[in-house]
């Protein structure tokens, strides 16, 4: 690796992502600044949120102090509102305007008739220049960030898909885009809300379905799509100009000289073998590496379709960003047969290993087992099982892989497997506070019985040929890991006996947010998780977040539809 | 793949198993329509036809018919009857890309008729010399088998296969059993007759390890005891009951009597002690404990007490 030659490299991506702005961007409004030059994304997480982790180290971790251990317990609400999906025109809000001025922009090719869930936020919500971006899926929206009143509504007429979530926005210079249950690209004026253009991103009628942020780097935009059929899943890179593809790079081998063919039983497997990328990844501008974790292999549950490791399939894949390249993998589930991704955003950090420095990346995966890598070179430097009920693996390998039992996967009679389907953690983004050093998570415990219905020697396909019956939780619980020995420094059980915890936010005056099993949005003190300060909106959806503006620091939580900012008053 | 991802908390459990059963959990309706509009799509959200391969106008059932024996004749040897692929190495068309992706034969028949090279690890198909309607059926055919496909990619429904849950040896079970439930429960008193009452082996697997009852109720069987909690507070009197809610800032039951009862956790009027006694503790406990041959063991034992 070389530093200095990559800082070139990076120092041209900016130079001509300036000169494609100014170039794309004609007339009136295009006339007015950039609202987010892509360099900005490379700043720390202070008083915007620019991006799906706020920044691009993935950790989560916000400047801000105003909000402290100190008085946090006076956090109260600055505002709500519910997101509104309803097609509207000028006149639901001004009686005197004209017919036909809409609030609402339309775009989409589905005819209509396709039912859709009520809105429902489930990812990022960007803060930039006091404007929030909002998503749900065939939905955009921008709120003003001090009120939550909201400036314009754009809604996507949907071919169909599933229309699980849409886990946010991505910004660039004063594009704003994101994806579609149906598989396409759009992307919006992020002023108006009108579309700039709109592109597919997979086919359709294989049954890909679109849910993940769009990331920005430089003159890149990539996004990840999902399929719970059996096709490949790929990361593409689009300009965020044009929508052209600049690259696309399958994450199961596709051709017959990948030598990760040998970890399938034939290249037709491989093709139908998953691994889709749904999640955004992280990204360390000094490799220019995006470090993205990969979905299951597939058919899912009935492994016998596919012996071998799977590769690339449950991996944290590094990808460098200018040409789509492999650098290095890990995979951190080996054979897969119980639909545990590990598309968990990753976490990048610098920390020390045995006394040396190390640039590192962490996860925690849906598998229940904790990771620390060298981030530059993929190097496996830990694993912890992290979820203290785990039993699908006899044990650890060499390499720190998890080593599967074969009897924990489906069988005929049922197999006591635990975490459940769902994972000992999921999308829910983890968070690391460089001044605790610790890395914070949930983890659900529970047992399911998990039956073989399909015995077909050939496998099952998609997400079939199994029965699951959850047979009881064990305790939930949030843990403070040490990236050191992947063990929790303190773990503190959710009281009761259900639900799932939300995604995790930190912040440099010591605290941790996240939602409890119980519908509250708490703040812990990220040294030794005493609790100090709840609110009971609900099971929170959205990943908690903070931004400042006018002096005053901000905490953003989502409910469904419903969403709550609250302030010092 | 994310599912279940969506779904939040305490709904978790329903929400997957709504997923499965294709059932409507959630209010859906038509885009754009105003809230008070009935419910769009023709089975609601889960049900409706997610993607193209389910949305295509279902064929001709002669031209089906007629594509289902000439798929039998001509194709079936390679790609199994079920389309799934055959013992002959012919690829499985239901999630073919080609097949997916064909809109009125114009992907599949140039298949037929060219045929195709080994590729893929496969053998290399021979070009059929079928009249061009004959694989219009065959292609009807194949689409018709596709709309067939379950949720998530799962294979079209097939009726079920009988599998042999009872694996375990009744014998080892009756001895787990009296070694690890026999403090709540017998074979002459709860669970007399359990396994008349619940005959499938998967369910009465599904309720015993759970803890759940399973079956009609038997007359005069103690109801299900729900949690209770006691609550210390902080003058230190205690109040029991059964619990209704339960985090780390309040706590509320309801008594014998009937009253409904909330405490703070936090602050000087804190309740001093929360115990809370889950009768399904034991099982709780157990699930990290047993074998899967133990577990099977003892639901073959249950199994014999007809």
């Amino acid at each position: 690796m070389k530093p200095q030659a990559l800082s070139g490299f990076m120092a041209g991506a900016w130079l001509s992502v300036a000169a494609l702005a100014f170039a794309a961007d004609p007339g009136p409004i295009g006339s007015l600044p950039p609202l987010l030059p892509p360099a900005q994304l490379l700043q720390p997480l202070k008083d915007a949120w620019p991006t799906y982790s706020g920044d691009y180290t993935g950790q989560r971790y916000s400047a801000l102090r105003q909000v402290d251990k100190s008085n946090v317990s006076h956090l109260s609400l600055a505002w709500t509102v519910r997101v509104n999906g309803e097609i509207r025109d000028g006149r639901s809000r001004n009686p005197f305007a004209p017919p036909g001025t809409l609030i609402t922009s339309i775009g989409g090719d589905g005819k209509g008739d396709y039912a859709i869930p009520p809105p429902a936020v489930k990812g990022a919500v960007l803060q930039v220049n006091g404007v929030l971006y909002v998503t749900s899926p065939d939905n955009a929206w921008a709120l003003d960030a001090r009120s939550g009143t909201e400036l314009w509504h754009y809604f996507w007429r949907t071919r169909g898909g599933t229309h699980i979530a849409s886990r946010g926005p991505a910004l660039w210079n004063s594009a704003l885009f994101f994806e579609t249950p149906d598989d396409y690209l759009v992307s919006l004026d992020a002023r108006t809300g009108h579309e700039n253009w709109h592109v597919q991103i997979a086919p359709f009628a294989d049954e890909y379905f679109s849910t993940m942020a769009p990331v920005v780097i430089g003159n890149h935009l990539l996004v990840g799509t999902g399929n719970d059929g059996d096709e490949p899943g790929f990361l593409q890179s689009f300009d965020p100009a044009t929508g052209r593809l600049q690259w696309k790079r399958y994450m199961v081998p596709v051709t017959a000289d990948d030598p990760a063919l040998k970890t399938w039983p034939s290249l037709d497997a491989a093709r139908h073998g998953g691994g889709q990328v749904w999640m955004p990844g992280s990204y360390d501008p000094q490799t220019d590496l995006y470090i993205t974790g990969t979905g299951n292999p597939t058919p899912g549950y009935t492994g016998i379709a596919r012996p071998g490791d799977n590769l690339y399939t449950c991996s944290l894949v590094a990808i460098r960003v200018a040409t789509g390249e492999r650098v290095w993998y890990y995979q951190t589930s080996p054979h897969d047969t119980h639909d545990w991704d590990s598309a968990q955003t990753p976490i990048l950090f610098d920390g020390t290993i045995d006394g040396k420095p190390r640039k590192l990346v962490a996860t925690a995966a849906r598998n229940g087992y904790f990771f620390t890598l060298d981030r530059v070179t993929g190097e496996h430097l830990i694993t912890y099982k992290f979820g203290t009920t785990t039993n699908w693996a006899k044990g650890i390998k060499p390499n720190g892989q998890p080593d599967p039992n074969p009897e924990k996967s489906a069988t005929i009679p049922g197999s006591l497997v635990s975490p459940f389907e769902g994972g000992v953690t999921n999308y829910q983004a983890a968070a690391f506070n460089p001044d605790t050093g610790l890395f914070y998570t949930h983890e659900n415990t529970g047992f399911n019985i998990l039956y073989l219905t399909d015995p077909d020697p050939r496998g099952s396909m998609g997400l079939g040929g199994k029965r699951f019956s959850i047979v009881g939780y064990t305790g939930n619980a949030f843990q403070a890991i040490d990236y050191h020995t992947g063990k929790s420094v303190w773990r503190h059980v959710w009281p009761g006996t259900g639900g799932t915890g939300t995604s995790v936010l930190t912040t440099a005056s010591g605290l941790v947010f996240t939602g409890d099993t119980n519908g509250n949005l708490v703040a812990m003190d990220a040294a030794n998780g005493d609790l100090l300060w709840h609110s009971g909106i609900g099971n929170i959806s959205a990943p908690p977040e903070t931004y400042s503006l006018d002096g005053h620091q901000f905490v953003l939580a989502s409910v469904g539809e419903a969403m709550y900012a609250f302030v010092l008053n | 793949m994310d599912i279940g991802s969506g779904w939040r908390g305490a709904s978790l459990a329903s929400g997957i198993a709504a997923l499965l059963l294709g059932m409507n959990t959630m209010p859906a309706r038509a885009q754009g329509a105003p809230p008070a509009a009935p419910p769009g799509g023709p089975a609601g959200i889960f049900g409706q036809a997610t993607f193209p391969g389910k949305q295509r106008p279902r064929g001709d059932p002669a031209v089906i018919a007629r594509g289902q024996a000439l798929f039998g004749i001509n194709c079936k040897a390679c790609h199994g009857s079920d389309l799934r692929g055959g013992d002959l190495g012919g690829p499985n068309l239901l999630r073919s890309q080609v097949v997916l992706g064909d809109q009125a034969g114009e992907g599949i028949i140039p298949v037929v008729q060219k045929g195709k090279p080994a590729s893929q690890g496969g053998p290399p198909m021979p070009a059929f010399p079928l009249p061009l309607t004959d694989i219009q059926a065959i292609s009807e055919y194949i689409h018709s088998v596709v709309g067939q496909k379950q949720n998530q990619g799962g294979p079209p429904p097939e009726p079920e296969k009988p599998l042999n849950i009872l694996v375990g040896e009744p014998r080892r079970g009756q001895q787990y059993f009296a070694a690890h439930c026999q403090t709540c429960h017998s074979a002459a008193g709860d669970l007399n007759g359990i396994a008349t009452r619940v005959p499938n082996p998967a369910s009465l697997q599904d309720s015993w390890v759970a803890g759940r009852r399973a079956g009609a109720p038997v007359p005069g069987a103690t109801p299900a005891t729900p949690i209770q909690v006691r609550v210390t507070l902080n003058t230190g009197a205690t109040v029991q009951g059964t619990l209704k809610h339960l985090d780390d800032f309040a706590v509320s039951l309801t008594t014998a009597q009937g009253e409904y009862l909330s405490f703070t956790r936090q602050g000087t009027q804190a309740a001093r002690a929360v115990e809370v006694q889950d009768p399904l503790q034991q099982h709780r406990q157990l699930l990290t404990q047993y074998t899967d041959p133990q577990m099977h063991d003892v639901t073959a034992y249950l199994a014999t007490l007809k």
